[in-house]
């Protein structure tokens, strides 16, 4: 069972109407308890990072109690901002901070003459980090990005971007680089939408759906670890 | 380089649970099911698609709830819906119904405020501000009431209020060379796109493929959205982002 979080940021319906497609089992959990149940636990969001404020110490308590019990998680937008040290879009709400690194605004301008716009909205490109790469199947742990292609579009719609770090698992250029996917043992984020983008971001939430599934079968394998 | 890609958007302008299509803003005609129509784009690659419910009153928006629910079920790229989005309530009702953004024209224009309160609650990349917008002279006055009657705002003027005020896009529709197939007005894009930093979507005037070369270069257009040449099947999505591609315009084929 996967559990959706739910702070009031947005395309949680999106988010749900995705994973249903999948045939992957959904709950959002009223309270933070909800989450011990979880074999899979995702953040979305979109908007403003003051909006992660919502999730307070008794939901960043059992966020990081799953983490640490191993519970794959995936941040989803701002859901991904939310895993860092903080945002300059509101320097008073901390992120969660299992990762890095603070969020900071893209600088927009003209580099090299074309124009860049702020906000970040429309398709863009993954650059994969090598590691990810499909002609690298030998990596033992799942994969959030495994077998989708490089280069493949995503959707996207942020002003503020996640720094690049040994935890990018995919970088963007949009006037500069940011990391588009993040991953740490079986904590993920993507700064794209992967409930909107086609047929290949279902594939990035089917990647989740099977870490999930394999994270809930660990008893019945032996606890085998990736 | 840039690789974000100039998106191609398809609009459905529904009415009573159909899509209709006009020419400048009159002269309506029946040209399908929403919820097929939205299938078939995405499965040609559109990038986005947006609903418009072109004669929005109160009884009919339960029947735009259940169109925009239906469109939405089995898409899963970016959906905007307007039409008759009049207070902060009926845009969380079309978000509830899974739209990912509310498009509003002629209420933003009676009480600007509407757009801040949008995007407080939902956030800015959910408010897209509609400009319909005719040639005046030297330059563009926009209208509201689906382009019938004129405001004392000038186009680049209210884009940039819009912007101000928390819109997360811009949907730019020339009157002019609406439902013309003649091409759009790549003045008129060129010179909001300049104004703003947000986003601008051109609308009005596809007919061929050179149509949108035209408005992404010269007219610098981020996006560019059409509704008769998708549904006549005059050109696929493919064959012109195809088209865009080989002049090096970067796209999502």
């Amino acid at each position: 069972m996967i559990a959706l979080v739910d702070y009031g940021a947005g395309n949680l319906a999106s988010v749900r109407k995705a994973l249903g497609a999948l045939g992957a089992q959904v709950t959002e959990p009223r309270s933070p308890g909800g989450l011990r149940e979880a074999t899979g636990i995702i953040v979305p969001g979109v908007g403003h990072f003051g909006a992660t404020a919502s999730l307070d110490e008794d939901w960043r308590d059992a966020v990081l109690d799953a983490i640490g019990a191993g519970t794959p998680l995936l941040g989803i937008c701002l859901g991904m901002q939310w895993l860092f040290e903080g945002s300059d879009e509101a320097p008073d709400t901390p992120g969660l901070g299992v990762l890095p690194g603070r969020i900071t605004r893209l600088p927009g301008g003209c580099p090299e003459g074309a124009r860049v716009k702020i906000p970040h909205v429309g398709w863009n490109r993954l650059e994969m980090a090598p590691s990810d790469a499909p002609s690298n199947p030998t990596s033992a742990s799942p994969r959030l990005l495994a077998r989708i292609p490089p280069g493949s579009y995503m959707y996207f719609t942020h002003a503020y971007a996640a720094p690049i770090t040994d935890a990018c698992a995919a970088r963007t250029v949009h006037g500069q680089a940011f990391a588009s996917a993040v991953e740490r043992g079986r904590v993920w984020g993507v700064q794209f939408h992967p409930e909107k983008s086609g047929p290949v971001g279902l594939a990035v939430l089917a990647n989740f759906v099977r870490a999930a599934a394999a994270y809930a079968g660990r008893g019945a394998t032996g606890g085998a670890r990736w | 380089m840039v690789t974000l890609a100039r998106r191609l958007i398809a609009c459905l302008d529904v009415r009573d649970g159909r899509v209709v299509k006009g020419v400048n803003f009159e002269g309506l005609r029946d040209a399908g099911d929403p919820a097929a129509l939205a299938a078939r784009y995405n499965e040609e690659g559109i990038d986005e698609v947006v609903v418009l419910d072109v004669a929005a009153t109160l009884e009919r928006r339960i029947a735009l709830r259940q169109t925009v629910a239906a469109v939405a079920a089995r898409l899963f790229i970016p959906l905007t819906v307007g039409g008759g989005i009049r207070t902060l309530e009926d845009a969380a009702a079309v978000i509830d119904a899974g739209a990912d953004k509310v498009s509003v024209n002629t209420a933003a224009l009676a009480d600007p405020s509407l757009i801040t309160r949008i995007a407080h609650r939902f956030g800015s990349q959910a408010v897209v501000v509609a400009i319909d917008a005719m040639r005046a002279g030297d330059g563009f006055v926009v209208s509201s009431h689906s382009g019938r009657v004129p405001t004392s705002w000038g186009a680049v003027a209210w884009a940039r209020e819009a912007e101000a005020r928390g819109a997360g896009e811009i949907l730019l529709t020339s009157i002019d060379a609406d439902g013309t197939q003649e091409g759009f007005d790549g003045v008129l894009t060129a010179a909001v796109s300049t104004a703003v930093s947000i986003p601008v979507i051109a609308s009005g005037g596809a007919g061929s493929a050179e149509h949108f070369a035209e408005v992404f270069t010269a007219g610098l257009a981020d996006a560019a959205l059409a509704a008769s040449i998708f549904h006549d099947r005059a050109c696929s999505v493919r064959s012109i982002k195809q088209f865009l591609s080989d002049r090096a315009i970067p796209v999502r084929l």
